[in-house]
């Protein structure tokens, strides 16, 4: 803590205020008494932040315990309800994930890599575009909806076996064209507030807005478990909200340009572990 | 680079923190009342210690961790003075419980969270806590 | 009707005081919403819950609308011997969840 944090800080306590439920920025992400995980790293060279810090830094410490419990964490409703849709047979060709995929723990790893370019389809893959593909062509059963509930929980599934593990994920090469672009709407003002995703996450973080404390915008923990829905969200279920917010029309969920935007913030965050499936506000 | 903008922010935080209602000078709802008399029957009501753990500020109203400890309290109820309909929960504890509770609730607004108990010898004590509840920037 | 979600000890020592903690997947639909024309969304709660333990009341809850979304609920008892804790959740429309732990006090 620098000087003037300690002074304000030994102020408060000298005048008897009990803390304040504001972010603790040296607080530790430990889960279940056992899985420490780092919520701040060192940003890459190229980045244009200093220092990397996970959206759970910036909640209240209420809402910080909450990530800290298997149990507290209302996500693993979610996951199990997941975990039992795995087995599950559906489709056309009478099979499950678990017919092929043996056991989910296979999929350690994954979620640090994604989004990922195809080579054969030139597009970029996210969790949802391999679900679905599998789905459709493997099962021959119906695709999900991006954000939908039964997606939301299989990506927090499939998610949590890299929880702990540094995102990832590659941007040059094929993938170099989606960062490019996913960069180019990352810092362009849209919408009647008139405002890029930077203006908030880079250039405010850790700052008020209203009455939210604005985190760097990271995804290392998605999808997460928001208090204000009490349900799971996805990370192009968030984007469209946040456009939503500063009235901009948003791009549609599984577009080009949610996905390049996807792969741009996740790249933001490179280095940061996986903290799917997660809690925020 | 620390966090240095969160100096500003625990500036702001003194201040709002200046200005939490004290305990005693509380005035519950007309309906609280209603509550508040019809769980305690013929007793008087009287100010009570038992343990009553809100935030002081809850990142979000939908989901507002609460928590209680009366150890030898018979019954116990919350309420949520300042939404629509304050009743949030009672509670019926038999000899094997020691009469602590912990949930999750939603707050309309910022409020006061009060605990009412029926204590071991039939006495009925209320705790209440301040609770701000924010409105956020971003996503509502 | 959904499921419930528990976390309790498998074995205690006799006397000693276990933290059960529950969560159940449930909307806790208020009543207070209303849907894209307007019209109020019927209210669809988890009203009660019920804990006993060898067959003796542990606790005994109401619950209002006010309480949040996959509900939450976590208490403390005793243990005296082994037995069975045996929860009950019930629906506004008179369904009901159960589940039974067992504890075993060597």
């Amino acid at each position: 803590m620098n000087k003037i944090t300690k002074t304000l800080t030994c102020l408060l306590a000298a005048s008897g205020l009990a803390t304040v439920a504001v972010a603790d920025q040296d607080a530790t992400l430990t889960i279940n008494g056992e899985l420490t995980i780092a919520t701040t790293v060192a940003a890459p060279a190229d980045s244009p932040l200093d220092e990397l810090f996970s959206g759970w830094v910036f909640r209240s410490g209420e809402t910080q315990a909450l990530q800290m419990d298997d149990f507290d964490n209302p996500s693993f409703i979610f996951v199990d309800q997941a975990i039992e849709q795995f087995a599950k047979v559906e489709g056309t060709e009478g099979e499950s994930c678990a017919s092929c995929h043996t056991d989910v723990a296979e999929f350690k790893g994954l979620r640090t890599t994604l989004p990922r370019h195809n080579a054969s389809t030139g597009k970029l893959d996210t969790m949802a575009t391999l679900i679905n593909d599998c789905r459709t062509n493997r099962m021959g059963a119906e695709p999900w909806k991006y954000s939908k509930g039964k997606m939301t929980a299989m990506k927090a599934l499939i998610g949590l076996q890299s929880r702990g593990m540094p995102m990832n994920v590659a941007v040059d090469g094929a993938a170099a064209e989606h960062f490019e672009l996913g960069k180019e709407i990352y810092y362009t003002r849209v919408g009647q507030l008139d405002m890029s995703c930077a203006n908030c996450h880079e250039d405010n973080y850790d700052t008020m807005i209203r009455a939210d404390h604005l985190s760097q915008g990271q995804i290392n923990g998605f999808p997460t478990y928001r208090l204000k829905n009490a349900k799971l969200n996805s990370i192009q279920g968030r984007f469209k909200g946040c456009m939503k917010n500063i009235r901009a029309t948003p791009y549609k969920e599984g577009s080009k340009e949610f996905t390049a935007l996807e792969l741009y913030v996740a790249s933001r965050g490179n280095g940061l572990p996986v903290e799917t499936p997660s809690v925020r506000n | 680079m620390s966090l240095t903008r969160r100096n500003a922010l625990a500036l702001g935080s003194a201040a709002i923190a200046v200005t939490l209602v004290p305990l005693r000078a509380f005035a519950a709802s007309e309906k609280s009342m209603e509550a508040i008399k019809a769980f305690a029957g013929e007793a008087a009501v009287t100010e009570g210690s038992f343990d009553l753990t809100t935030p002081e500020i809850a990142e979000n109203g939908n989901t507002v961790p609460v928590s209680f400890s009366a150890p030898g309290a018979k019954r116990v109820m919350l309420l949520a003075d300042g939404n629509p309909s304050p009743g949030v929960a009672s509670f019926e504890f038999g000899a094997l419980s020691d009469s602590s509770g912990s949930t999750r609730i939603r707050l309309a607004g910022t409020q006061n969270v009060i605990a009412v108990a029926e204590m071991a010898d039939g006495s009925i004590v209320q705790v209440a806590k301040a609770v701000k509840v924010t409105i956020g920037g971003c996503g509502g | 009707m959904a499921k419930a979600r528990v976390k309790a000890p498998k074995t205690a020592a006799a006397g000693e005081l276990v933290t059960i903690k529950t969560l159940v997947n449930h909307p806790m639909e208020s009543g207070q919403r209303k849907d894209k024309e307007g019209k109020i969304i019927p209210r669809k709660i988890i009203n009660a819950f019920s804990a006993t333990f060898g067959g003796e009341a542990v606790v005994a809850a109401t619950f209002e609308p006010a309480i949040s979304t996959n509900p939450y609920f976590q208490f403390s008892f005793t243990v005296p011997a082994t037995g069975d804790l045996v929860m009950k959740w019930t629906d506004d429309d008179g369904s009901m969840i159960e589940q039974t732990k067992t504890i075993t006090v060597a």
